[in-house]
């Protein structure tokens, strides 16, 4: 699963302007099929996400907006059963879940005269059924359900598998008898930046000191390695010395570049471990 | 003997490369004399003995028999040749002392001589007396008026305005200088004059003894000469001897090029012919002194005296000689190594100083926070790229380390980021030269991974990898190396009032902590092996005390300064005194005077002046000037000159503390600010050391506390002497040849703790003469013991009396919640009721604590000492340990038990209201995994994944043969059944997720809308299948799930809208599912009903509204669905329906 930047480039290839549906991916594993199914899905998921972030912007000028309401509202009126707003997000290569905001939100902004807050807009895309138009209500559903980027359900899964991988981090800790302080521990003592796992006693992995363990159930790319180095991983590095990430999905072997420095990269939990032995005298 | 005087291109940084001459460097003639002079390395900034300088400002004067030179670097006294000294001058033969030799890449050397401006007027400068001259030399008074001895580099003298001038100048001080000097006679008319010449080119010239000029007469002078020496009346030893190595290690005399010469107008007093003639003049003056110095040449590192003992001119000249170096040298312990330098780390966060509670409000600690990182991104940035050219601190990070100051300043954080950025200062840059290229995480893996076997080899091997070239001659500008020279760079580049201020504070406070810091009481005694064991750790904590102290007065001293350093010292008198008058009224930062009393009182001079000597080392011109630090000067002054190696006074002072204070001193001395009239002129004018003697008996100096490397790592320069005698040896030209090893420190542990205050009276003084005659290892158990028990005793407060209080608290707190209703009223008024509640118990605290302190320290002590300890010696150290860990206990509970419940019990409290708030999850108690659960279930987000796709394919768009099949369905739910019963790894979201993923997928197979693959084609679910479905959701709902379960989507508009799609139209199933949660008791009946009831105000297609309305009266009708089959027919039949509607 660790992938050279070459291999990763030719994925990433793949990906360019495909939308983020069932099919897609259907396409991509039969495409790549020595690659796991969920390292795939991650890095089509960052791909995408890398996507997104470049044309978030023409997506939210008033014109784009009015333009894709319009279109909309022209599509439901022929056929309200038809998937207008998925076809429309999927014409426009922007995520189907991220449309139905656009679509939601400006047809609130119409209805109430007043913008809707950003909480009003979450609930009813997490519940479409408080949606006031069952006719929306179905398109934004559908556009939920088949966007496997973005959206509430996406969401969840996402924070689903990180906090299996954290458990499974920490029974493997468990196993291995090395006694640990975990986020809510170190919160609770006030620490202001909280790996997953804190190693009471340090342990050596391949020959590196190693003070701290962060999970990661994503696969590490350039972009989102480079945005956890800046945001955790040196700053625990900061506090606590040297530590090690565990990317479960992956990760660019070229970025295990600061192993000298202190962070490590693995894409499993390690196997060679070297404790601090107690003198038995 | 003149002392000759530089003046220095400055460097930049403001950190001046300008240094004296030894006191004896000699009669300099210029090679090239005028305009091609050797330039490059006065511009690289170093020492050019006898460069142009000496022949425009007539410095150079020779030293010829005792007499003045008398021109003899002038242009018409080497006509003769006769009185042509060594040419210590030629920076090729001779490299300039403190020149850093150039890199591989060496640039291309400029041949341009950058005139040096001269005045005429000195009113700055007293008349240059050097300390030899008067009594020696009868030298007539004419010192060249136009000597320039303000301190060096140091700017323009008034009156001098152009280049023009100065060369107009120069010439006149030129045809003065001739017609002083008695024109000299040479007795050999050659062409040339010999020179000493020391480039590596060159084949040495075998020096003979046979061959010596004139025996008598250098036998003399190194005679008195090395009485200065050893009297101290020379400012810098080392730079002393590292002059005669340069004459031990001359290659050979070459002559002067024929148009140097000049007419010579007259015959030479022999008196006045030049003392060296030859090479071996040279050596064999050499070789005198150096049978004089032994004693110091044996306290040299063995790689030096191997050196020496090697010499072969040095065997030749004196056999005895090399014969007692041979034996020093074997008989010499003193490697000095380079130890690995640790590898650096970030300063660990530590909750007690760094947690929220230190700080004034959560911006202020979130703002930290963000510094506390960009602070490490600046360091790691640094350490990529300021080796990269081009590359400038300024440029690359000044205006990110502006904004992190900016942003601390807003939030008051200065002094938490002080702390971290001074123990990440320490922590980086204790080792010597700053370690060089210490690297951050750098860790020795390669070396560690070998075998000890090559781990030797290796070591050595890295040591010349790594290991600078040059420590920047014998006497080197104070200068930041390696890893200081960011935070140097680092103070410049924040320009922050505030950030100086704190920092200033702090490395005081932290410099007064370590100075006074208890260290060996006694002197290793020789007949226990085991306290040779405590010895080493001692002196080991001696210098780790020490290079501590070095660098943060360094840094201390540096920007305490840094407001008032220039370039230049005021160019008036007037201007001088108008701010010396100011400067006079600012105190000093750190009251370095009364700590240099009090060291020099107790015998801790060898702790405190090689500190005190980096703090003074950054004074601006200023600074000696002013009466307190002119006083501080005078100390020292007074203590280089008492320092007389030869003295061995029983109890004195160690010879390796002597010499290292010697060569720090001397160091100080050379240092351009410093005025040389502080070395020269005022001798005799201090009174009796102005020291309380009444001191101790005992003090650190009188204890072997410096080894040779601790000495060669305060004072890497001394190392110069070693590269000097290599270079020889390789035959390379001393500017390249030589390995100097960059030296640091052996030890890396951690500071020791201060002692903790004792008590005054009569107890304390008790106390302190108990452990006067006892080992110094059990003080500092008694005192880590006090330290650490009293330490933990808060923490035992805090984990019991203070953790029941706070449980205290929640139940109050809880019954408060029940009698008030959930919100239970303003957080702040609870609070304040809790507390008055329940800090009165705190006094508990106190009596707690003591019976935790007697408790725990006789164990601790007891552990700690050894076995044989005697029983009272035993029992006493337990108590004074017990006395100590509970004064500390109780002094910091009696001040702070009170904010400490308070504390506890308002975290407590924003945790319970928490608690009730709208996280419904997060409370409850939640079932676990059963007994003898394998953790083997699906994973939650496998699931839910698994989930979408079903419901996607549901809803569409699908592709025509893209379908599910009903064993699928079957599996899905099964497992969803395993993994809600599998607790583990189900987080509350997730779950929550698939309650309402799996109330969704009720609603598509109640409207029949999941497709089925084939065969032969996608098709409709059996409505058996579905039912059997139903009935695994509702097990799952009913038993499985522990969040809540969103039946009522179940009766949304758009779930029973599903409905509407279908032709024909069969609600059968939704009056099952319906009739079952009633049954399972999953959704009451009224419930549902007003579900229903909303679900008419949604528009619907007029048939199906009617089918709606029939089925609510079905719901309401019967209790169960008598047909397995309800169609819409049926519903909307008339008679049946008002049958039911009417029953």
């Amino acid at each position: 699963m660790i992938l050279t930047k070459a291999q990763y480039d030719e994925i990433a290839q793949c990906l360019v302007s495909v939308p983020p549906t069932r099919q897609s991916l259907r396409k991509l594993k039969q495409r790549f099929p020595s690659q796991s199914q969920a390292t795939l899905l991650s890095i089509f998921s960052q791909e995408y996400q890398k996507h997104i972030k470049r044309t978030h912007a023409k997506h939210h000028t008033s014109e784009a907006i009015e333009s894709y309401y319009q279109r909309y509202l022209n599509g439901v009126v022929k056929n309200g059963a038809a998937p207008v707003l998925l076809e429309l997000a999927n014409e426009v290569n922007y995520a189907p879940s991220l449309m139905a905001r656009i679509i939601l939100e400006r047809f609130l902004q119409e209805r109430e005269e007043t913008p809707p807050s950003k909480s009003v807009i979450n609930s009813m895309l997490r519940d479409p059924s408080q949606i006031p138009d069952g006719v929306l209500a179905n398109q934004v559903y559908q556009c939920i359900v088949n966007d496997c980027c973005y959206g509430p359900l996406v969401d969840c899964i996402k924070h689903a598998i990180g906090h299996e991988h954290e458990v499974l981090l920490r029974d493997l800790l468990l196993e291995k008898n090395l006694s640990f302080l975990d986020e809510d521990q170190l919160r609770a003592k006030g620490y202001d930046k909280t790996p997953d796992f804190i190693l009471q006693v340090p342990v050596a992995v391949e020959g590196h000191i190693i003070h701290w363990i962060e999970s990661k159930a994503s696969f590490g790319d350039e972009c989102s390695h480079h945005a956890y180095l800046h945001d955790q991983f040196w700053s625990y590095w900061n506090r606590f010395g040297p530590g090690l990430v565990i990317y479960w999905y992956g990760f660019i072997q070229e970025l295990d570049c600061n192993r000298e420095r202190g962070i490590l990269l693995k894409a499993c939990f390690p196997t060679d471990i070297v404790t601090l032995c107690h003198s038995v005298a | 003997m003149p002392l000759c005087k530089k003046r220095q291109p400055s460097k930049s940084k403001g950190e001046k490369l300008i240094k004296r001459a030894p006191i004896f460097y000699l009669p300099l003639k210029q090679k090239n004399r005028g305009r091609r002079g050797p330039g490059p390395a006065r511009e690289r900034g170093g020492r050019v003995p006898g460069g142009p300088e000496e022949v425009v400002s007539g410095e150079s004067l020779g030293w010829a028999g005792g007499r003045r030179p008398r021109g003899a670097g002038s242009p018409g006294s080497s006509s003769l040749g006769l009185s042509d000294p060594p040419n210590l001058s030629n920076l090729e033969e001779f490299p300039p002392v403190g020149s850093v030799p150039p890199g591989p890449a060496g640039t291309k050397p400029s041949r341009r001589i950058n005139p040096t401006p001269v005045s005429e007027e000195r009113s700055l400068s007293k008349p240059k007396t050097c300390f030899t001259s008067p009594p020696i030399n009868c030298v007539p008074s004419a010192q060249p008026s136009a000597l320039d001895t303000s301190p060096w580099g140091l700017g323009l003298p008034p009156g001098c305005r152009s280049l023009q001038e100065e060369r107009e100048m120069l010439r006149k001080e030129r045809s003065k200088q001739l017609q002083q000097s008695p024109t000299p006679a040479h007795p050999t008319p050659e062409s040339g004059s010999p020179l000493p010449s020391r480039t590596g080119n060159l084949t040495a010239e075998p020096a003979d003894p046979a061959r010596v000029s004139s025996c008598q007469r250098l036998k003399l002078v190194a005679l008195v000469y090395s009485s200065c020496i050893a009297e101290n009346l020379v400012p810098n030893l080392f730079l002393e001897l590292y002059f005669v190595l340069q004459l031990l290690t001359a290659r050979r005399m070459v002559a002067a090029k024929d148009d140097d010469l000049e007419p010579s107008p007259g015959a030479l007093d022999p008196l006045e012919s030049p003392l060296f003639q030859s090479v071996h003049d040279c050596v064999f003056f050499a070789v005198e002194v150096l049978e004089r110095q032994f004693q110091v040449l044996c306290y040299l590192d063995k790689g030096t005296l191997k050196l020496l003992a090697e010499n072969e001119r040095l065997l030749c000249f004196s056999p005895a000689l090399q014969g007692r170096l041979r034996a020093a040298y074997e008989g010499s312990a003193a490697k000095v190594s380079l130890a690995m330098p640790p590898s650096a780390q970030a300063v660990s966060f530590q909750p007690e100083t760094d947690n929220r509670a230190n700080f004034s409000s959560d911006r202020a600690f979130h703002t930290f926070k963000k510094q506390r990182d960009v602070f490490y991104e600046v360091l790691r940035e640094w350490e990529d790229r300021h080796e990269e050219p081009g590359w400038d601190f300024e440029k690359g990070l000044g205006s990110r380390i502006r904004a992190m100051m900016g942003q601390l300043s807003a939030a008051c954080s200065h002094s938490h980021f002080v702390r971290l950025f001074q123990k990440q200062l320490l922590q980086m840059c204790q080792s010597p030269c700053g370690a060089g290229g210490t690297v951050l995480g750098e860790a020795p893996d390669v070396l560690s991974m070998l075998g000890a076997d090559k781990l030797g080899r290796l070591r050595r091997l890295q040591e010349r990898l790594v290991a600078p070239q040059s420590s920047g001659g014998p006497c080197p500008p104070p200068t930041f190396p390696g890893c200081q020279g960011f935070f140097r760079d680092f103070i410049l580049s924040a320009s922050s009032f505030q950030f100086n201020q704190h920092l200033m504070d702090s490395l005081s406070v932290k410099i007064r902590e370590l100075n006074g810091l208890a260290l060996p009481q006694h002197a290793p005694s020789d007949e226990d092996g085991e306290s040779d064991v405590d010895w080493q750790g001692e002196r080991r904590q001696f210098a780790v005390v020490l290079l501590s102290l070095r660098l943060l007065a360094k840094f201390l001293g540096f920007v305490a300064f840094l407001p008032y350093r220039g370039p230049e010292p005021p160019p008036t008198r007037e201007l001088q005194d108008s701010i010396l008058a100011l400067r006079s009224q600012v105190p000093p930062v750190l009251d370095v005077l009364t700590l240099l009393r009090q060291g020099l009182g107790a015998r801790r001079a060898v702790l405190t002046v090689p500190w005190l000597v980096e703090f003074l080392s950054f004074a601006d011109h200023i600074v000696p000037l002013l009466d307190y630090y002119r006083r501080t000067f005078s100390l020292l002054r007074h203590l280089h000159r008492s320092l007389v190696l030869s003295e061995e006074s029983g109890g004195e002072m160690c010879f390796l503390n002597k010499l290292l204070l010697l060569a720090v001193l001397g160091w100080l001395f050379q240092i351009p600010t410093v005025p040389e009239d502080l070395f020269f002129l005022e001798e005799g004018q201090l009174d009796a050391l102005e020291v309380d003697t009444v001191a101790s008996e005992h003090g650190l100096d009188s204890m072997p506390v410096v080894d040779q490397q601790l000495l060669y790592t305060c004072c890497p320069y001394i190392g110069e002497l070693r590269k000097l005698l290599a270079s020889w040896v390789s035959g390379s030209s001393g500017r390249s040849g030589g390995f100097v090893r960059k030296i640091t420190p052996t030890t890396t542990t951690s500071l020791g703790a201060q002692p903790p205050q004792t008590t005054q009276g009569l107890q304390a003084q008790l106390a302190q003469a108990f452990f006067h005659n006892q080992p110094p290892s059990l003080r500092r158990t008694v005192e880590f013991v006090a330290e650490r028990i009293g330490s933990n005793c808060v923490k035992y407060i805090k984990a019991t009396l203070v953790a029941d209080l706070v449980r205290q608290a929640e139940s109050l707190l809880q019954e408060q919640l029940v009698t008030q209703g959930q919100e239970g009223g303003d957080p702040v008024q609870l609070l304040e009721i809790l507390c008055s509640q329940l800090c009165p118990h705190g006094a508990q605290a106190l009596a707690q604590g003591r019976e935790f302190c007697q408790r725990k320290s006789p164990e601790a002590v007891r552990a700690l000492l050894p076995e044989e300890t005697p029983a009272a010696v035993l029992s006493s150290a337990e108590s004074i340990a017990v006395g100590l860990a509970m004064e500390k206990a109780c002094v910091w509970l009696s001040a702070n038990i009170t904010a400490l419940i308070r504390r506890e019990v308002k975290a407590a409290l924003s945790r319970t209201l928490r608690a009730q708030g709208p996280e419904p999850a997060a409370r409850g108690e939640r079932r676990g995994c059963p007994r003898a659960c394998e953790h083997q279930a699906p994973l939650p987000s496998h699931l839910i994944s698994e989930i979408k796709d079903v419901l996607s394919l549901a809803v569409g768009p699908r592709d025509p043969e893209e379908g599910v099949c009903p064993e699928h369905l079957e599996r899905l739910l099964s497992q969803l059944g395993q993994t809600l019963r599998c607790r583990q790894l189900l987080c509350p979201p997730a779950e929550q997720q698939l309650a309402k993923c799996s109330v969704e997928l009720a609603s598509l197979l109640v409207a029949d809308q999941i497709p089925i693959l084939g065969p032969p084609t996608p098709h409709r679910l059996d409505r058996g299948q579905a039912r059997r479905l139903l009935h695994v959701l509702l097990a799952l709902w009913k038993d499985d799930f522990q969040v809540p379960v969103p039946l009522q989507l179940l009766l949304r508009p758009r779930n029973v809208g599903l409905l509407a799609d279908t032709r024909p139209r069969e609600w059968d199933l939704l009056l099952f599912l319906l009739q079952e949660l009633v049954e399972r008791g999953l959704m009451g009946r009224t419930e549902i009903e007003t579900c229903l009831g909303s679900l008419h105000e949604a528009q619907w297609p007029g048939d199906f509204s009617k089918e709606l309305a029939a089925l609510f009266n079905l719901f309401l009708a019967e209790p169960h669905v008598p047909e397995p089959q309800l169609r819409a027919c049926e519903l909307v039949q008339p008679n049946r329906g008002t049958v039911l509607a009417q029953s």
